[in-house]
């Protein structure tokens, strides 16, 4: 662990919540403008994105253990410590929520109260990064909880006709499972204090906790049920349609692009660390919920006429490619699972927000109702067609590196999951080429034929993620050089405590998959 | 007290009284009686700021001295007083602060609630005064007969106050209800002293305990008896399922700042002496109380969240969450360790500033004649006024346990002590946080509806309609007016789904005696159902509609004046400007927020001082 000079991470947190205090205070002086506010927000945004790309600056590459270290007391009585850190998963988390909110604030602006809008994105914000560089495991709760009120009051405010169910649902939903998150979290804690006689919430603490296999796995599951559910992944992903096609553009951007991070990140970080034999018990179910939910996602995504459902329901299914490449217990594996993390954020977010800005245009997203809007609107088919195929995983864009990572280091621990899961690479082939087909293809009739293209404002606003979305395809190096060490590091952990060994094939394998998912790209 | 009793044969002999032991509850009683006799001396009746002055100067005495007492404690140790019949540690002193400030936060409310109503003299306060002395006694009994001291105290004045505002007959209503139910549950609580005398020779709570730890009893059914009973009392006076009956009906007809009033300062006393009874006199019988309260806290959170959520009256919503509330503090009592005892008095102090400040707001909203409470007046409050929006979601936020509050850090503290050694326990307070939290948003929700028709309807509202509305005397069942009120008013899909659950509302209160849990929730059920639909058909487009279909006031009169009273009433909760708020009450609400605010983002003075004041209650 290393610790930082600069407080890169208590800054990172502290900006966008302080930018969210001062948009809803200067909200209530009458005097001052929303679009005043929207760019207040806006700079604090974009302030945190240049704090962020400043720490991935120094992120060290050598180093798999948690850098930029700010380690303070906070509730004494407790042991609970205000405990930040980054390590090779979490940075790019930090960074696509870093880079995302701006495009949010930019791209996918309400048109009524923006004041509330802002600050409760802002905190939503610090909310997200404050999630995702805890290391205290009370701290991360914190954080992690407090991305619900944000998201509630952003779907029930700005959704569409359903919201108030969907933000109702939404809420139900994630709250249950952070009930056991919680429980879970202090039993270990508990079991912790037993035999070292200190209460303390820090993960690298914890990670030593002797955890005996039954207890192991009625707390992974407690643990793994809040995750699941945050994820989404099948069967507990019902929520998420409604919530990502009843939320604001804005709204689905972020909760399908970070919150939806959490889950995933949650298990990488919380339960492959705190109980590594039970992850490891338990990886054939996973890995069968994690297959039934590529399938079944894509499948679910064939049948939908509705251009948001149809995305929520691949993201279920790439949701379901992430925990694949977790619970493969591989290098490769787990690589390409956190890399998709970041990936399917991009990818997902430029989706979102493309359908966004068809439905300002034309007040719909029912695929039947839109027909040919290549022909008005070749900017939009252009940047919707780069989106379309990432998330399809066409070579040289981001979402084969990641794909083919994931599925390369599955099939070496566990073939048939790997074999079937390919078939969800097809049909996802299927659905997205479909819609595409229906909506920018053929002959453009009267009520189409009127669609405005891309703005250059738009334009501007969505370029950064159509240049991360290219750049990592070609050339995915850097950001691997900084996931591999922290991976390592994990894949070590879960060996050493559970005598399970990757195959040898995939120890060096990071850099040979790479190298085969480069000439791929290349040719 | 045997002492006295044996002492009296040959010459009384005083006990040599301490008198820092019992300041704060002197300076209380002793503040209600000078102002009492002030009001009655001068010739005019004394205004309402002058009393609402002494009383918050004379709960800051009472805060002085309990931190005074605080400060000797931390000095030289627990002590017990007035012939070890009055403890003071640690405990005792954190109660009398959090009692002396709840006493202070209250009489600030008072007062824009008695000049609102236009009501003139010092006996809110008093009686409020001696209440609050009744809970610092309860706090720091060292022997159950000034136990049950501090408990008649504390209730009798609460049962007058119930009663205060004797122009609506819910108020009325509510006394009575809560008076009888009390009284028995005194009963039940003196017949368990007794009880517990017979079977140990002593009510002194320490006598008792050394008198356990040197004895086996050969047949303890006497005892046990005697401590169901004290468990009785007290589960009646904390709210816990199943002697929680009276709590909705008498929190709704209370007046609002009452109800802060006692849903704190009752609370607080009561669970005070509860946690001190079962823990240091019967902590050796633990393994025979501690079935009993890990079921009382089960049924106490899951009730109590449960039926919260088919409330549309936000005073009954607030009322079954204070019972919700109480299932958390009861967690803390179950662990029985150190760390519980902590927790249940962090608990304590988180609850009693957010629910003064949520009743603070309730009293606010509920405008002249303290009856727009049903969930609608909400609709919109973010809109007419920002502040009083935002402090109210505050408050609401930190009640469900929202992350950096102190709300939060309650919960965490109270499931972390059950954790230890009832994991289900705690597992089922979590599920019920997570149902509660989803009614202390859609208040919370509801008041920042994009929606609302604030701005939409103005002049519907007559200010001369305000004065028809604080004389009217309510429905005679006083259960429901404010629901039908809406009902007279809103959309036709709302019509009907708040009848029916004004319906299931009066059931759970009047009917309670009689229905089964069972019955409960299938209600419940229903209820979610249709209150969701109502909230939902209401932010459906076709919203429009409800403006139009409101009926003017004046026309809407019914065969009695009651059906238009509430007509008033509802246009008033729909579409009135802002409600006045009273600078005291702002500064009482702003106080609450701050306190719930500033020690969840900065927990450890807090925590450390429930910690420390644990460590000296057990010797």
């Amino acid at each position: 662990m290393t610790h930082a000079g600069f407080p890169y991470l208590t800054v990172l947190i502290l900006l966008p919540a302080g930018g969210a205090l001062a948009v809803a205070l200067l909200g209530a002086v009458p005097s001052v403008r929303r679009v005043a506010l929207e760019w207040i927000g806006i700079a604090v945004v974009l302030a945190t994105l240049g704090v962020a790309i400043g720490m991935a600056a120094q992120f060290s590459t050598g180093t798999g253990g948690f850098q930029f270290v700010s380690d303070q007391p906070w509730a004494t009585g407790v042991g609970v410590r205000w405990f930040l850190g980054v390590d090779g998963i979490s940075l790019f988390l930090v960074l696509l929520a870093a880079l995302l909110f701006p495009i949010v604030l930019a791209g996918a602006r309400t048109r009524s109260d923006a004041r509330s809008f802002v600050a409760w994105m802002l905190l939503l914000e610090s909310a997200c990064i404050g999630s995702f560089v805890s290391i205290d495991l009370i701290l991360f709760f914190f954080f992690f909880e407090l991305t619900l009120v944000p998201s509630y009051f952003i779907i029930s405010g700005w959704g569409y006709a359903r919201r108030a169910y969907a933000a109702v649902k939404f809420f139900v939903y994630t709250f249950f499972g952070s009930a056991f998150l919680l429980v879970g979290i202090l039993v270990v804690a508990l079991l912790h204090q037993h035999q070292t006689g200190v209460l303390t919430f820090s993960l690298p603490a914890l990670e030593h906790t002797h955890v005996s296999s039954a207890t192991g796995i009625l707390l992974f599951l407690g643990f793994t049920a809040a995750f699941a559910i945050k994820a989404p992944l099948f069967p507990l992903h019902t929520w998420s349609p409604d919530a990502y096609a009843e939320a604001p553009t804005g709204g689905s951007m972020v909760l399908s692009a970070v919150l939806a991070k959490l889950g995933t990140y949650g298990i990488l970080q919380f339960d492959l660390r705190l109980f590594p034999q039970a992850s490891v018990d338990l990886a054939p179910l996973m890995l069968t919920l994690a297959v039934i939910g590529i399938l079944y996602g894509a499948i679910v995504a064939c049948a939908q006429r509705d251009m948001k459902r149809l995305v929520a329901y691949s993201s279920l299914a790439q949701m379901g490619f992430v925990a694949l490449g977790i619970f493969a217990f591989t290098s490769q594996g787990l690589t390409g699972g956190v890399l998709l993390m970041f990936n399917h954020g991009v990818v997902t977010a430029a989706l979102f927000l493309l359908i966004g800005w068809i439905y300002d245009r034309r007040q719909t997203w029912q695929v039947n109702e839109l027909r040919g809007l290549q022909a008005p609107a070749p900017v939009l088919a252009a940047t919707f067609t780069v989106a379309m195929l990432a998330s399809i995983g066409l070579p040289g864009l981001n979402g084969f590196v990641s794909e083919f990572l994931v599925l390369s280091g599955s099939f070496l621990t566990h073939r048939w999951w790997a074999v079937v899961a390919t078939a969800g690479v097809v049909l996802a082939a299927l659905y997205l080429l479909w819609a595409y087909q229906q909506v920018f293809h053929g002959k453009v009739d009267l009520a189409n034929a009127q669609t405005r293209d891309l703005s250059w404002t738009e334009r501007i606003v969505i370029a950064p993620l159509i240049v991360v979305i290219v750049f990592l395809g070609i050339y995915p190096q850097p950001v691997l050089d900084r996931i591999a060490p922290t991976v390592n590091q994990l894949v070590a952990h879960v060996e050493a405590t559970t005598h399970t060994h990757q195959p040898a094939v995939a120890t060096g394998g990071t850099a040979g998959a790479v190298a085969a998912a480069r000439g791929t790209a290349h040719r | 007290m045997i002492h006295l009793a044996a002492a009296a044969a040959g010459g009384f002999a005083t006990p040599h009284i301490r008198y820092l032991a019992i300041l704060p509850e002197i300076v209380m009683l002793g503040g209600a009686v000078m102002l009492l006799a002030v009001a009655s001396l001068v010739r005019r009746s004394l205004r309402v700021g002058v009393a609402t002055a002494a009383t918050v100067a004379v709960s800051l005495g009472a805060l002085g001295c309990s931190l005074w007492q605080w400060s000797d404690v931390t000095g030289q140790g627990a002590f017990t007083a007035v012939d070890h019949a009055v403890v003071v540690d640690g405990f005792s002193a954190l109660v009398n602060v959090l009692v002396a400030c709840a006493m202070a936060l209250t009489a600030l409310v008072g007062d824009g609630y008695l000049r609102r109503e236009g009501a003139d003299g010092p006996e809110l306060h008093v009686l409020a005064m001696v209440s609050a002395s009744g809970a610092m006694v309860m706090a720091s009994a060292n022997d159950l007969i000034v136990v049950f001291l501090g408990l008649e105290i504390l209730s009798i004045a609460l049962y007058v106050l119930a009663a205060f505002n004797h122009r609506r007959a819910a108020s009325g209503e509510a006394a009575l209800k809560y008076f009888i139910l009390g009284s028995f549950s005194s009963a039940v609580f003196v017949y368990g002293i007794a009880l517990v005398y017979g079977a140990t020779g002593s009510t002194n709570l320490a006598q008792i305990a050394g008198f356990l730890s040197k004895t086996v009893l050969s047949s303890d059914g006497l005892l046990l008896a005697g401590m169901a009973m004290l468990i009785v009392g007290f589960a009646f006076k904390v709210a816990a399922v199943p002697f929680h009956m009276w709590t909705p009906d008498v929190y709704q007809g209370s007046p609002s700042p009452i109800t802060g009033f006692m849903a704190a300062v009752a609370k607080a006393g009561a669970f005070a002496a509860f946690l001190r009874v079962l823990i240091s006199s019967f902590g050796l019988l633990r393994t025979d109380w501690q079935p009993v309260v890990y079921a009382l806290a089960i049924v106490t959170l899951l009730v109590g969240a449960g039926l919260a959520v088919v409330q549309r009256d936000v005073k009954r919503m607030l009322a079954y969450s204070s019972i919700n509330h109480a299932g958390f503090v009861l967690l803390g009592l179950e662990a029985a360790t150190t760390r519980g005892v902590s927790a249940s008095l962090y608990y304590l102090f988180a609850y009693t500033f957010m629910v003064i400040g949520s009743f603070a707001v309730v009293t606010v909203v509920g405008r002249r004649g303290d009856a727009a409470h049903d969930i609608s007046s909400y609709r919109g409050l973010a809109r007419r006024q920002p502040l009083l929006a935002i402090m109210f979601a505050v408050l609401l936020l930190a009640q469900a346990g929202a992350p950096f509050t102190t709300g939060l850090w309650a919960k965490l503290q109270v499931v972390l002590a059950a954790a230890h050694g009832a994991v289900p326990l705690a597992v089922v307070a979590m599920v019920s946080a997570a149902i509660a939290a989803f009614f202390y948003l859609r208040v919370a929700v509801l008041m920042y509806s994009p929606l609302a028709t604030a701005g939409e309807t103005p002049g519907v509202q007559s200010p001369a309609a305000e004065p028809q509305a604080l004389f009217s005397a309510g429905a005679p069942g006083g259960e429901g007016t404010p629901a039908a009120a809406t009902a007279g008013s809103a959309v036709g899909a709302t019509t009907t789904a708040g009848s029916a659950l004004d319906s299931a509302g009066a059931a759970s209160g009047d009917g309670a005696t009689s229905r089964t849990l069972w019955t409960g929730l299938e209600r419940s059920m229903a209820g979610i159902a249709r209150i969701n639909a109502a909230l939902l058909l209401d932010e459906e487009p076709g919203r429009e509609r409800m403006v139009g279909d409101a009926p003017p006031s004046p026309a809407g009169t019914g065969p009695s004046g009651e059906t238009g009273v509430d007509a008033v009433d509802a246009t008033g909760a729909v579409s009135a400007g802002p409600a006045p708020v009273p600078l005291l009450t702002a500064i009482a609400v702003g106080l609450c927020v701050g306190v719930t605010v500033v020690f969840g983002i900065w927990p450890a003075p807090l925590t450390s001082f429930a910690h420390q004041a644990t460590l000296l209650f057990f010797p």
